[in-house]
């Protein structure tokens, strides 16, 4: 068992645990998290992304001691309903999910991908969002979301018909 | 979501609760209310019948009236994320004359609905939504009576909006549904069509609303469950926490067929073995610690005396020689044998179609509190009724003493994992004698769940001089679809029912091509093949989303292009040619409508270069499913280097009947198509001889954003004359024949079995 501390939502958060128990058990277990959603174990899914520093991290294999000192962030705290991220507003806007267990690792990842490049081209899109997975077929939709944050982000609101025609 | 709910509320209860179903821990438990013979003339027959709790021989057992003078729907199915909870509250709200967001559905508690089968077989809407607007009308009926009385107004010169009843005319006179009723039962009896799940229905002396009267259905209305899930708010049944609960995982193993030899408790820490017969689990105070026992508890398996399977290449080899069990002609039309002796020409195939998994997007979670002779599973099951009643009989308790609670969990597409873990949380908690939180780990979720079966399709078609077809057989050969059963209301077809000896329950069907094509003489049939394992297989058959959909279509309307070839036709008139139903045709030519279609007589490899390293085709494929019929239309581009086949537009012309809500049904027609085309292209389960090689993503691959369509063009038929059916399933079974037509357009080349994988479509053009 050891000691770690980090930032959780912009909140010191303490964890006593075995130090190499993924994090997402320590989201889940120990600080009362009910995102990030465990999927595989395996880093093949991304339900259970959330940030670290900033960037996208597969929490269900990152030991707990590699967060030592720095800022992870959920779901949860990307936005709020409030003052959602954008692509949680154009996710809501567009309907996107069905059964929504996978959406932390679409959401968390685009999210990163956004703030490092508004103006992504659909491939680049594509690439980017790239071994994640949705059981439910939302795909289409996820695409739709991402297209419509970038124009949130961008000023850009001429963004296509969300539902085609 | 620490709280623990009394064991079953009644309606008062939960009125008295403006609609909070979950009490606090707090309160206890409260004993079982006498249900159902609460009051109303629909209880005077308690006693003559068993009595199902909650009734639906009462009002109160569908619709309530709150203080606030909201209404609740109690909905007996529930939504996994395809609209269903907006448009039963579009429905009910229609009828009572009240605003959407003044209606709240509840769903799956067995303790405050009804029975009506859970999700299953795309008739959320078709039969879910019937008593709900039945029960909504004679609420409102009666609701007029008693405004009539209070205002002294004849009820036929009130009118009603936003639960408001005003009395026409200068006098002014308003009475409000709360004031009328909020917060009490109508004790007023429905008449109970006396069918238990999908067919349960009710009606009150009130006629629904006619069509053209509807404000709310036909509105594409936003779904209430969007932000809570995007917002990270939601909680999943993965999120649901009992004070005082262990965390568990079940120990499966590695050889099918196994029995266990010996268990070495030793060799865990901070967690325990809890085991009957081949019943095995570890639990921990601590998720970790249940995880790493489950990892690391060294268990001694005797094999089975001989290897159970035949290996993923040659599983249809061994379904083609394997004993049929059963045969059923769905159709035999005409005089089959002497339509094909008199042919002048006979066209034949025969398609392939592997095992699959419903690999939802997590390994499933259920909890189980068992107590005192009683017992509360929370599940992701989407049949949480039959949740109940299979604990139920598991544990040997009367079923209501157990309280079922379906919590939106990882996905759900039919028979999954979800209703063998509820079973199993339970049993572990009658073991242990504490709350249980149990869920897989992914190789739970993919090598152990319920398979979608796997066929062989011979198709025959005999051809006169002419070219007309004069005789069709279409013969569908594999494993059951039902080996174990389509729900868990039954522990004969759970695993821990299997693994603790129960006897073997294995049910026997199968499925032909529903479509209405008319051929002369027609045969439609199909055979089933024993179980390949018939007690704890990971390997066992169940439902999976639209169970025999894909499957069989595949083959059936891959087989009416090859004979449109032979005689040199063009798919969407040769299709149009033959098919008989109009509602049918009319999807058909508003598919190759909207797709721009243009006819052609034999494939368009032939008249077009290898460019860029890349083919292009097209192809259709119509299916009925009851009421629905879709056509589809697949674009596709292959590349023959590397195998890739980019079904990069689909077109789609779908009609169920009464559209409720289109964007929704638009969203919905989407998902079928996408999970659809990675079942077509990606999805086979791996095996042995003795076990499941597909245990994780990477061992059963499914479609990503690479290979996501670029555009699903949709064209809704809203058939306002016919009552809705179903679009869950439907959009489904055209997507594989689709993209095998569009591929032999595309290369000339037939791909008959499935997935149409790289390294399929690689072998497949190598000559090119």
């Amino acid at each position: 068992m050891a000691i770690v501390d980090f930032m959780l939502n912009g909140t010191p958060v303490q964890v006593d645990a075995d130090p190499r128990m993924p994090l997402l058990y320590a989201l889940r277990d120990d600080l009362g998290q009910s995102n990030p959603h465990f999927g595989c174990g395996l880093a093949q899914c991304g339900a259970c992304t959330v940030h670290l520093d900033g960037q996208p991290l597969r929490s269900c294999i990152a030991p707990l001691e590699s967060v030592q000192g720095k800022t992870v962030t959920t779901i949860k705290g990307l936005g709020t309903a409030d003052k959602p991220h954008p692509i949680q507003q154009a996710y809501i806007e567009e309907q996107v999910p069905q059964c929504g267990y996978c959406v932390n690792g679409w959401i968390m990842t685009a999210a990163a991908l956004l703030a490092a490049n508004p103006h992504m081209t659909d491939q680049q899109i594509r690439d980017g969002l790239a071994g994640l997975k949705c059981r439910c077929g939302t795909h289409v939709s996820i695409l739709r979301a991402v297209k419509r944050a970038q124009a949130l982000m961008t000023g850009n609101t001429a963004s296509p018909s969300p539902h085609g025609d | 979501m620490a709280t623990e709910p009394a064991l079953a509320l009644s309606r008062r209860d939960v009125l008295l609760s403006a609609g909070a179903l979950i009490v606090s821990a707090s309160t206890g438990l409260v004993p079982s209310p006498a249900y159902g013979q609460s009051a109303g003339a629909g209880a005077a027959a308690a006693g003559s019948v068993v009595e199902l709790i909650p009734s639906p021989r009462e009002l109160d057992s569908w619709i309530a009236i709150l203080p606030d003078g909201s209404a609740e729907a109690f909905f007996g199915k529930i939504d996994m994320g395809q609209g269903l909870e907006v448009a039963i509250a579009q429905i009910v709200a229609d009828e009572l004359d009240m605003s959407v967001e003044h209606v709240t559905v509840r769903m799956g508690d067995t303790a405050t609905t009804c029975n009506q089968g859970g999700a299953s077989g795309s008739t959320g809407v078709s039969l879910g939504a019937r008593p709900l607007r039945n029960a909504a009308a004679e609420a409102r009926r009666i609701l007029l009576e008693r405004a009539s009385k209070a205002l002294e107004v004849p009820a036929d010169q009130l009118s009603v909006a936003n639960g408001m009843i005003s009395a026409r005319g200068a006098s002014g006179k308003t009475v409000s549904y709360a004031e009328l009723i909020g917060g009490k039962h109508f004790d007023a009896p429905v008449e109970w069509n006396k069918a238990v799940g999908n067919f349960m229905d009710v009606k009150g002396q009130a006629k629904p609303k006619a069509q053209s009267e509807y404000r709310l259905v036909g509105k594409s209305l936003a779904r209430r469950d969007v932000p809570g899930k995007i917002l990270g708010t939601t909680d999943y049944v993965t999120d649901v926490r009992l004070p005082g609960m262990l965390h568990a995982r079940m120990i499966r193993p590695a050889i099918a067929g196994s029995t266990i030899a010996s268990v070495n408790g030793d060799s865990i820490n901070n967690a325990r073995v809890v085991r009957e017969a081949e019943f095995l689990a570890v639990v921990a105070e601590r998720e970790w610690d249940a995880v790493e026992a489950a990892r690391t508890l060294q268990v001694m398996w005797n094999p089975p005396a001989s290897d159970p399977f035949p290996g993923t290449d040659a599983l249809h080899e061994h379904i083609r020689g394997a004993t049929v069990v059963k045969r059923e002609e769905a159709l035999h039309k005409g005089d089959p044998d002497a339509a094909f002796k008199a042919a002048a020409r006979i066209v034949q195939a025969e398609y392939l179609w592997p095992l699959q998994s419903h690999a939802s997007m997590g390994p499933a979670c259920a909890l189980a509190h068992v107590r005192d002779g009683e017992a509360t599973v929370w599940t992701g099951s989407q049949k949480p009724h039959s949740t109940r009643d299979g604990v139920a009989k598991l544990l040997g308790l009367p079923p209501d003493k157990v309280r079922g609670i379906w919590v939106m969990g990882p996905g759900s597409y039919g028979r999954n994992d979800a209703g063998d873990a509820a079973l199993d949380a339970a049993y572990v908690s009658k073991l242990t004698g504490r709350p249980i939180r149990l869920q897989g780990m992914r190789s739970d979720g993919t090598a152990w769940d319920p398979k979608g079966t796997a066929c062989v399709h011979r198709a025959r078609a005999g051809l006169d001089a002419a070219g007309k077809v004069v005789a069709y057989e279409f013969v569908s050969k594999g494993l059951s679809r039902v080996d174990v059963m389509f729900n868990e209301s039954d522990p004969r077809c759970s695993l821990a029912g299997m693994t603790l000896g129960l006897p073997l329950d294995s049910g026997v069907g199968l499925g032909t091509p529903s479509e209405s094509y008319a051929f002369g003489a027609k045969v439609l049939a199909w055979e089933v093949v024993p179980p390949l394992l018939d007690r704890c297989s990971p390997l066992r058959t169940s439902h999976l989303r639209d169970p025999l959909g894909p499957e069989v279509h595949f083959g059936s309307e891959q087989f009416i292009d090859e004979i449109a070839a032979a005689v040199k036709a063009d798919p969407v008139e040769f299709r149009l040619q033959y098919i008989s139903a109009p509602r049918d045709a009319a999807v058909v030519k508003a598919a190759a409508e909207k797709a721009g279609w243009v006819p052609r007589k034999t494939a368009a490899h032939s008249k077009r270069s290898l460019h860029a390293g890349m083919l292009q085709g097209r192809g259709i494929a119509y299916a009925q499913r009851g009421d629905t019929v879709v056509a589809v239309i697949a674009e596709i581009e292959v590349y023959p280097k590397d195998g890739r086949i980019w079904a990069r537009r689909f077109t789609v012309a779908h009609d169920c009947g009464l559209i409720i809500n289109p964007q929704s049904l638009k969203q919905t027609i989407e998902g079928n198509i996408v999970h659809g085309l990675s079942r077509t292209l990606f999805e086979e389960v791996q095996f042995d001889r003795n076990s499941v090689k597909s245990v994780d993503w990477a061992s059963y691959p499914i479609l990503e954003m690479r290979d996501a369509p670029e555009t699903i063009d949709i064209v809704l038929i809203n058939s306002t004359d016919v009552p809705p059916s179903g679009a869950g399933e439907p959009t489904m079974r055209c997507v594989p024949a689709a993209v095998a037509n569009a591929f032999w357009d595309a290369t000339g080349v037939r791909l008959r079995r499935v997935p149409l994988s790289p390294p399929r479509v690689k072998a497949a053009l190598a000559h090119i």
